[in-house]
């Protein structure tokens, strides 16, 4: 019982300490999962270099944006943009900080990554439940000489909300009138179909042991455990694979400098190689913090993520902003915070 | 709790030595204990008490948004739609019911056969290891549960028990509504069976508690009668013990209806009705855990605790409706 008193003792004595004067060389942030892995990185080596800890919770990026609300973090992200007058109503200014793709992923027995072409509106229907087998007349169409098998398809999708679910229903939405009709855009949405796997790894769990079945995921994930993603057809009518080219000609095609505060979705992007789904993760910060010494620390610690930092992003298969872009966001550092 | 434990330890040696001290300190140091005591245990007893109205009527309080939107039909609607902010409960109620009965259907038969095998049937030396290994089970976390029934036991559903089941049964007329559909492997089913098998060591120890609390006396007469063990146990151990094993299936029961994580990965997390147990479906507690932390409108944050009451409501019919049944067997053995 004693030692049990000591303990809860030396716990709470190190809960004090935590929140007490350490502070000041520690900048917290929450939210977006998809960023995590990379701002755990930069966090690791930034640290090495200045001292200065990132102290970072990957709770999702609706927890980035309630936290960073309630002012509890210095910076929340989010997969997701927040609108101008949103922001405006916070108090906050936003801007993006790595780009990646949300890929949608297969298990067709005999088919290879890269093998199954899927047109925008063919992959809404999929998903909204319409077009049920493998060998429906619409894919045989799009993939002449590949054997599609008489599967019936079952739809993984996401079963908690998220950023990914956002940015993939926002390009089914632009290139189907069906679902933004039926089923609209938000962070989770009413799925016709399917099962629901809980973060990336569920729903790549699921596509992995489901035979005929097709889910969506970010491509980090895609690259680690490996699994057959489809091609897919994108706004200027060419057929594109998640790489890193072209999810930076998608953001590079896209046109920021008419988004007020980065308010831009990059999916279905105009370039010819640009690929359909591509998404940015945006940070969050008050615009007059309550401590401006940490958020200073924390914009210089974006400027050398920005910089500096995409050597190691590189390396874990997140793409880096495109230079124009990078330019934009330090002028709207030094309008934003002066 | 230090000042507790000084004053029972003052308290009890008194006790037995009472010609070293005068009667009337020894009465006055027990009435004091004893009152001290019973404060405790009553303070206990109100701090449980407490707590469950707190939860109670914390989430009535923060489901009420929900349910003055939607009404009563909220228990009853199926549409569970975040973007028109449109929420019904009809899925995972059902979800969560139907997984709990299949689990005890499942579980009562095998911990009753654990618990009679154990207590009448096993060899001394044998009883003790296979004890250990069933509360082993139990202590087992409900994650690996969910791991191993999404690695390997899914899998072998959707090959070789779903394709089977829709083949046979699922050609019945009424019965094949139960057992229609793709066999994705995950669903109400599988989710019921892996629930079954972590409810058994739960139900299992508490039978085989009251088992061997039946006094060997009733069971040697018995015996002596020419009865054999399995009138024995159905006429002699089971009314001896049934307001405990009924004690025992329903606290099975509670867990069953609450377990949250093995759910969440076989359960296929979807919010579509349907009867079929080999289709995906949600439960109350899968959907809030799957859901909490995104909910980004406040009709949605509302209607998920809203599930948290109803889930409680669920748990406290199911144990009222026990002490019922507890209360008629009383009344039954009595006459």
């Amino acid at each position: 019982m004693k030692r049990f008193t000591t303990a809860l003792a030396a716990v709470l004595a190190a809960a004090t300490l935590a929140v007490g004067p350490v502070r000041a060389q520690q900048v917290t942030g929450a939210g977006s999962t998809f960023v995590y892995p990379v701002l755990a990185a930069w966090s690791d080596a930034y640290s090495k270099q200045t001292g200065v800890k990132i102290n970072y919770q990957s709770i999702g990026s609706g927890g980035g944006i309630a936290q960073i609300k309630a002012d509890t973090v210095t910076f929340g992200a989010s997969d997701m943009p927040l609108e101008p007058a949103r922001l405006a109503e916070a108090g906050l200014v936003q801007f993006p900080l790595v780009i990646g793709g949300v890929v949608p992923v297969v298990n067709l027995p005999g088919i290879e990554a890269g093998k199954i072409r899927l047109s925008g509106k063919l992959l809404a229907d999929i998903f909204l439940g319409t077009v049920k087998t493998w060998n429906d007349p619409a894919l045989a169409a799009l993939n002449p000489g590949t054997a599609l098998p008489a599967l019936p398809i079952s739809v993984v999708h996401r079963s908690d909300g998220s950023g990914t679910t956002f940015n993939f229903v926002d390009y089914l939405a632009k290139v189907s009138p069906d679902w933004r009709a039926k089923i609209g855009v938000g962070t989770s949405v009413s799925w016709p179909a399917g099962v629901g796997g809980k973060g990336n790894e569920g729903v790549a769990a699921y596509v992995q042991r489901l035979k005929g079945s097709i889910g969506y995921i970010e491509y980090a994930y895609v690259l680690q455990n490996k699994i057959p993603y489809a091609v897919l057809e994108n706004a200027a009518g060419s057929f594109v694979a998640p790489s890193a080219r072209s999810f930076q000609e998608a953001a590079a095609s896209a046109d920021w400098s008419k988004a007020q505060d980065f308010d831009l979705v990059m999916t279905n992007a105009p370039g010819a190689g640009a690929y359909p789904i591509t998404a940015t993760v945006f940070i969050l910060m008050h615009r007059q913090p309550k401590e401006p010494a940490q958020t200073k620390q924390a914009l210089d610690f974006f400027r050398w993520a920005l910089g500096q930092g995409q050597e190691v992003a590189a390396k874990l298969d997140y793409v880096p902003l495109p230079p124009t872009l990078v330019a934009q966001i330090e002028a709207y550092w030094q309008a934003s915070f002066h | 709790m230090q000042t507790v434990m000084q004053q029972v330890s003052v308290a009890q040696p008194s006790r037995p030595a009472p010609s070293a001290v005068p009667a009337a300190r020894v009465a006055s140091a027990g009435a004091r204990g004893d009152l001290i005591f019973g404060g405790l245990a009553r303070m206990a007893t109100a701090f449980v008490l407490l707590v469950l109205a707190g939860i109670a009527l914390a989430t009535l309080i923060g489901g009420w948004p929900a349910f003055a939107r939607f009404g009563a039909s909220f228990v009853a609607r199926t549409a569970w739609d975040p973007v028109q902010r449109d929420f019904g409960a009809l899925v995972p109620i059902y979800g969560t019911i139907v997984t709990a009965v299949l689990s005890m259907l499942l579980a009562v038969p095998i911990a009753f056969g654990i618990a009679i095998f154990l207590t009448e049937v096993a060899p001394r030396p044998l009883a003790g290891p296979i004890s250990a290994a069933i509360e082993l089970l139990a202590g087992i976390p409900s994650i690996i549960y969910g791991m191993w029934g999404l690695f390997v036991f899914v899998p072998f559903m959707a090959d070789w028990v779903d394709p089977w089941l829709a083949a046979s049964l699922g050609r019945l007329p009424v019965l094949g509504a139960l057992f229609s559909g793709p066999p994705l492997g995950l669903g109400m089913l599988t989710a019921g069976i892996i629930l079954g098998v972590m409810v058994v060591p739960f139900v299992a120890a508490v039978m085989r508690d009251v088992f061997t609390l039946v006094p060997s006396a009733l069971r040697e007469s018995a015996f002596a009668l020419g009865a054999t063990r399995w009138e024995v146990v159905w006429h002699v151990v089971l009314p001896y013990t049934r307001t405990a094993v009924v004690g025992g299936i329903f606290l099975g029961l509670g867990r069953a209806l609450g377990e949250t994580m093995a759910v969440t990965f076989v359960l296929g997390n979807a919010h579509d009705f349907n009867l079929s147990l080999l289709a995906p479906s949600t439960s109350i507690a899968a959907a809030i855990a799957n859901e909490f932390t995104e909910a980004d409108s406040a009709t949605y944050l509302s209607a998920l605790i809203a599930l948290g009451f109803i889930l409680f409501v669920v748990t406290f019919i199911v144990l009222v409706f026990a002490k019922l049944l507890l209360l008629r067997l009383a009344r039954q053995a009595g006459r």
